[in-house]
């Protein structure tokens, strides 16, 4: 299926990029008049997974992250955030609720809040190359009765 | 984001407000371990009536300070979530946890 728009921007992984990268997705999904809990699904999940590349993915250093949107004509909003950071050795377990890495102020359920606010969530991941992850979000509410 | 706090008796009250991410998060923590940690109230009160988005930094946050007010044997209350973030708490179990406060309705899913 082809995108029927589509965007990708870059930013390096500094922790006020994860608002920057909260605006990009609401103003993309703007234009499909989701309903306030579909944008906020949205925002959130992607807070999560870029929040991500700035902790885990450079843990000590700054480095980049992409941001890719798309959408399609059956409403479905995707959304690919890559880093080029060390990544994920065992995916299931990193993708265990409470399952954390992190130091004592994460409390392991950024993969679970994605789970819960979108309806697909994928993680492809080489150790010491980096991580994409995939998210997708049926955006049907006024989508469809646009149509 | 701004914080404020305000102290009575036993309780420290902390209103929260703004956005809860990672890039926050740790301005606000040290700014409420230091009041914490510097008089053990008996009572935390963390109020998220203002808090316009939170991802799981917030739960972070909240486990962390749970923990902290365990450790001299005080309480945590949470006060002023809306369905949306107790449903987030809920993953952490905290709904499980004796954190809500008087008034709060547990039923509002
Ligand atoms: N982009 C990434 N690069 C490398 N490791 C990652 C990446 N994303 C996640 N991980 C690994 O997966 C684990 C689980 O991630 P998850 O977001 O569920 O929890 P967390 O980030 O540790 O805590 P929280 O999101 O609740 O603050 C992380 O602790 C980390 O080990
Ligand atoms: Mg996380």
């Amino acid at each position: 299926m082809k995108p029927i728009n589509e965007m990708k921007v870059q930013f390096p992984s500094r922790s006020v990029n994860e608002r920057l990268a909260r605006s990009v997705v609401s103003a993309f999904a703007a234009g499909l008049d989701p309903t306030l809990d579909e944008l906020a699904d949205l925002r959130t999940a992607v807070s999560e997974a870029v929040t991500n590349c700035i902790v885990h993915a450079y843990p000590d250093s700054i480095g980049k992250i992409s941001l890719q949107l798309r959408l399609f004509t059956d409403g479905r909003l995707s959304v690919k955030i890559t880093d080029w950071g060390v990544g994920i050795d065992d995916i299931k377990q990193a993708m265990t609720p409470l399952y954390t890495s992190g130091g004592e102020d994460r409390a392991g359920l950024g993969f679970s809040v994605m789970e819960s606010f979108c309806d697909r969530v994928r993680v492809r991941s080489k150790a010491g190359h980096g991580t994409t992850v995939t998210l997708d979000k049926y955006i049907l509410s006024r989508h469809t009765e646009a149509v | 984001m701004t914080i404020q706090t305000t102290r009575s008796e036993d309780t420290l009250t902390v209103h929260l407000t703004g956005e809860l991410d990672h890039h926050s998060a740790a301005g606000w923590r040290s700014a409420i371990d230091r009041e914490a940690i510097c008089c053990h109230p008996k009572r935390l009160v963390l109020d998220f009536s203002d808090v316009t988005f939170m991802d799981s930094s917030g739960i972070g946050l909240v486990m962390g300070r749970y923990k902290l007010m365990r450790s001299w044997g005080g309480d945590l209350r949470l006060g002023g979530l809306s369905p949306r973030l107790r449903q987030m708490m809920s993953l952490a179990g905290i709904d499980r946890l004796p954190v809500w406060e008087e008034g709060e309705n547990h039923e509002t899913y």
